[in-house]
């Protein structure tokens, strides 16, 4: 045993040093189901509280839906729990094959590959399709786990200012000799809930001869008229060649995640990529909600359409209360607080009302940028939203920021 | 031939600070100090090898080297001819 007093007293300090920095995460227990409204212990040991959920991923409301727990449960009793294989060996069922193809059609792309999750989607992706004669050129604020995926593959890597398409040009200019060249982007951001200009990326790309991958893990099931997604939304359905997404969001909000695009691209990772290789692949029980998902996504766009009209009445009541909110038209809402503790002492208020949101500040959004960030949900009724607009407006009085600019916020509270 | 500093020193300004009311001097920590990331250095490394038509090895691109615009400058003329 190698774990001696020396090795635990090195991790104590690195953990005490994290708390320190004041960025160590503390989880908090849901006894219920997900849903608009959840049973929390927080701290640990306390009484639960019943709050409305303002900071899940559950966009569409889907993730205790009657139809698709009856699916998965239908699943579970038809193709059991585990696959205990990879799926080139013995673990691929007629239902993974199944998924594949249907989210093939409802991205409307070539084929798609699943994975373990998105976060493996991302990890495995570059790897397997470029070399180190290529070039990845990507957007400075993609998710992180593009950013190991990056790391994962020889390729040279460059990145190009956020959503800046001059600079981007710029870049797919001074790479033109690289053999093989991606664009890379997320399809809406998560941290400011803007959305990449996929119109334009997609005319720069074919300008310069490079493909397109999107992550679009924040946008699959509910942006774009029909919930397609991002490109959906810019009117270029067909014209990204690599899409990866998630099901453990709109989709479902288990897990597991998918390579969706150019056929060729699909077959390098069914050969090359590390985490469909050498990991199983989504247990039936998911596949199964997640076939479930897809069916009612592709009968009505109701949910969507809740969601988007829910997304305008929560967008609206802010600023009319006078809250500086991050600009957009996507469910993830940010309020605008810049001081880091402000945020913090704003969302501990916020939970005493019964609302969950959850205050973000540096290093996870830039410094002097600290915000709350809400997701709307499809899951929301007006009741939620009134209840919960009401209480950022009493907390917002109470620390007297309603009305208030950017700056005077900042010269009220520093950065 | 225009002074190498100031050219790097334009080229890190343009390409990096996203706010215009940041400052830069020569002697700034550029990857110490968070302004460039050492996935960026890529760029930086491929602009001097364009614009000077130079090579320089991988093994002496360090972050440490291309921490200032100064201590850049000192490496670009180790091989401009």
């Amino acid at each position: 045993m190698g774990f001696s007093d020396k090795v635990r007293h090195i991790y104590q300090k690195e953990l005490e040093s994290v708390e320190q920095q004041g960025i160590f995460k503390v989880e908090r227990f849901i006894h219920s189901a997900q849903d608009a409204e959840i049973e929390v212990e927080f701290p640990t040991g306390s009484n639960l509280k019943k709050v409305i959920n303002m900071c899940a991923n559950n966009y569409l409301g889907l993730s205790s839906h009657p139809d698709v727990v009856k699916a998965a449960h239908e699943g579970l009793d038809t193709r059991g729990y585990g696959m205990s294989s990879v799926r080139f060996i013995c673990g691929t069922q007629d239902i993974h094959k199944k998924l594949e193809q249907k989210v093939t059609e409802f991205l409307g792309t070539e084929d798609t590959i699943l994975f373990p999750s998105c976060m493996d989607a991302n990890a495995g992706v570059f790897e397997a399709i470029l070399t180190k004669d290529d070039v990845m050129i990507s957007d400075r604020l993609v998710h992180a786990s593009i950013i190991d995926g990056i790391r994962l593959c020889s390729a040279m890597h460059d990145t190009f200012k956020h959503s800046n398409m001059k600079h981007l040009e710029k870049k797919l200019q001074l790479h033109s000799d690289k053999r093989l060249k991606v664009v890379i982007t997320d399809g809406v951001f998560s941290m400011d809930g803007d959305t990449a200009k996929l119109d334009e990326m997609v005319d720069l790309c074919e300008k310069y001869d490079a493909m397109l991958f999107v992550d679009d893990s924040h946008a699959s099931g509910f942006i774009g008229k029909t919930g397609r997604g991002t490109h959906e939304k810019y009117g270029v359905l067909g014209k990204i060649d690599i899409i990866t997404t998630t099901f453990g969001k709109a989709l479902g909000g288990a897990s597991g995640g998918c390579v969706s695009g150019r056929k060729e691209l699909v077959e390098m990772c069914r050969q090359k990529a590390r985490p469909y290789l050498f990991s199983n692949t989504i247990a039936p029980v998911v596949v199964s909600g997640v076939l479930k998902v897809l069916e009612i996504l592709s009968k009505s766009t109701e949910r969507r359409d809740k969601l988007e009209a829910n997304t305008e009445y929560w967008r609206k009541g802010l600023t009319d209360a006078g809250f500086v909110l991050q600009a957009g038209d996507t469910p993830i809402v940010p309020v605008m607080l810049f001081n880091a503790k402000l945020a913090q002492d704003f969302s501990r208020d916020l939970y005493d009302e019964g609302i969950y949101a959850i205050g973000f500040f540096f290093p996870v959004v830039p410094n002097g940028k600290a915000r709350i960030r809400t997701q709307i949900s499809a899951g929301h009724e007006k009741h939620h939203l009134d209840k919960a607009l009401a209480a950022f407006i009493k907390i917002g009085k109470k620390y007297d920021i309603l009305g208030k600019s950017k700056k005077e916020i900042i010269e009220q509270y520093g950065l | 031939m225009e002074d190498i500093r100031d050219i790097v020193l334009e080229y890190v300004i343009e390409e990096y600070l996203e706010d215009e009311d940041e400052e830069l001097t020569y002697n700034t920590p550029l990857i110490s100090g968070g302004i460039v990331d050492s996935f960026s250095m890529v760029s930086l490394k491929r602009f001097l090898e364009t614009k000077y038509k130079i090579s320089i090895p991988d093994e002496k691109a360090s972050p440490e080297a291309f921490d200032t615009v100064n201590s850049i400058t000192e490496l670009v003329k180790e091989y401009v001819k």
